[in-house]
């Protein structure tokens, strides 16, 4: 088994977290300007793993009789935390980009709550990631707001592939 | 035998283009992505006008997949509206009354063909089943090319409530 098809899990008992992985997830995110619009903010990153918050905000309501944020901006908050996760994996990719991601709507989003989706590297070969994400409101005991699962390119540094 | 008089064109026109305004402006998110829609007939085209804010990786430069996802759904969204309340615009209850209920997103997949090109972006959706409690419907988007899709999605919406009973 070669080591970029190394399991977040394996990876992480084996310390093989580089701080400078970490870090370059960190700088990946930090410039994409849509989760700046966004107020996108990286809580947790660990080998392959990744956890973001996005703070309510009225701008995002899709359904404006309840105050529910839109799909797409809980969309966009999952689709950046699965490419910053696919970024902190071990194997240190150069850039990800998303193949495909489905998302389940499981509940509303209650509004005037925060955000936090936790993104997981379950498998990665050379070429692509296999992701799955959870989002959570302020109520965690109520159950997901939502899932996805998700199918990411690798880009690997010429050479290293 | 008396036949009406078909309505001026500029009358129709009008009362189609103020339900669409009325269902576009009561969506804040919508405004705050910046999609706009071009109406032919029952046909929307959406419009997502190019601005830096919708960048993803600025070093590639390509739009964010979850601007394009939010672009997606938000064209399947109101078409979907907009179809299933296609009698209530000819009726202009729609750009009268209250706004009906939204349809929910249930599940929404999202297939990237291509990255998002730093310019403006289009799409349309197309409802392929519409029941009393669920609808299927597909996006396709593009940007130069109509046949060169950058991106396409399928998603599953719950109906309102209220239109169930018709």
């Amino acid at each position: 088994m070669s080591s970029d098809e190394t399991t977040p899990d394996r990876a992480a008992a084996q310390g093989a977290v580089k701080r400078d992985t970490v870090d370059a997830a960190r700088a990946f995110i930090a410039r994409l300007p849509h989760c700046a619009a966004l107020n996108m903010t990286v809580q947790h990153l660990d080998a392959g793993q990744a956890e973001l918050m996005m703070p309510y905000d009225t701008r995002l309501i899709g359904d404006p009789q309840s105050g529910v944020i839109h799909g797409g901006a809980v969309s966009a908050l999952m689709d950046t935390s699965c490419g910053a996760a696919v970024m902190a994996h071990p194997s240190a990719p150069k850039s990800t980009a998303t193949l495909d991601l489905r998302i389940d709507y499981m509940r509303p989003a209650t509004p005037g709550q925060r955000l936090l989706a936790r993104a997981q590297v379950f498998r990665v070969t050379r070429t692509v990631a296999f992701v799955r994400a959870v989002t959570y409101d302020e109520n965690e005991a109520s159950g997901p707001v939502a899932q996805a699962t998700g199918a990411f390119t690798i880009e690997r540094s010429t050479g290293d592939a | 035998m008396t036949r009406l008089n078909p309505e001026p064109v500029q009358v129709i026109k009008q009362r189609r283009d103020a339900g669409l305004a009325r269902l576009v402006a009561a969506i804040p998110y919508i405004g705050f992505l910046g999609v706009e829609f071009i109406r032919h007939g029952d046909e929307l085209t959406a419009i997502l006008p190019y601005k830096e804010s919708l960048i993803g990786d600025a070093s590639v430069p390509a739009l964010h997949g979850g601007a394009t996802a939010a672009f997606m759904e938000i064209a399947a969204l109101v078409e979907l509206s907009w179809s299933t309340g296609w009698a209530a615009v000819e009726s202009g209850a729609l750009s009268q009354e209250t706004l009906p209920d939204m349809p929910k997103t249930i599940d929404f997949t999202m297939d990237y063909l291509r990255p998002g090109l730093p310019r403006d972006a289009y799409a349309r959706a197309r409802v392929n089943r519409s029941g009393r409690r669920y609808a299927s419907v597909h996006v396709e988007a593009w940007q130069d090319n109509r046949s060169r899709l950058f991106a396409q999605a399928t998603g599953h919406f719950l109906m309102p409530e209220n239109d169930r009973d018709h």
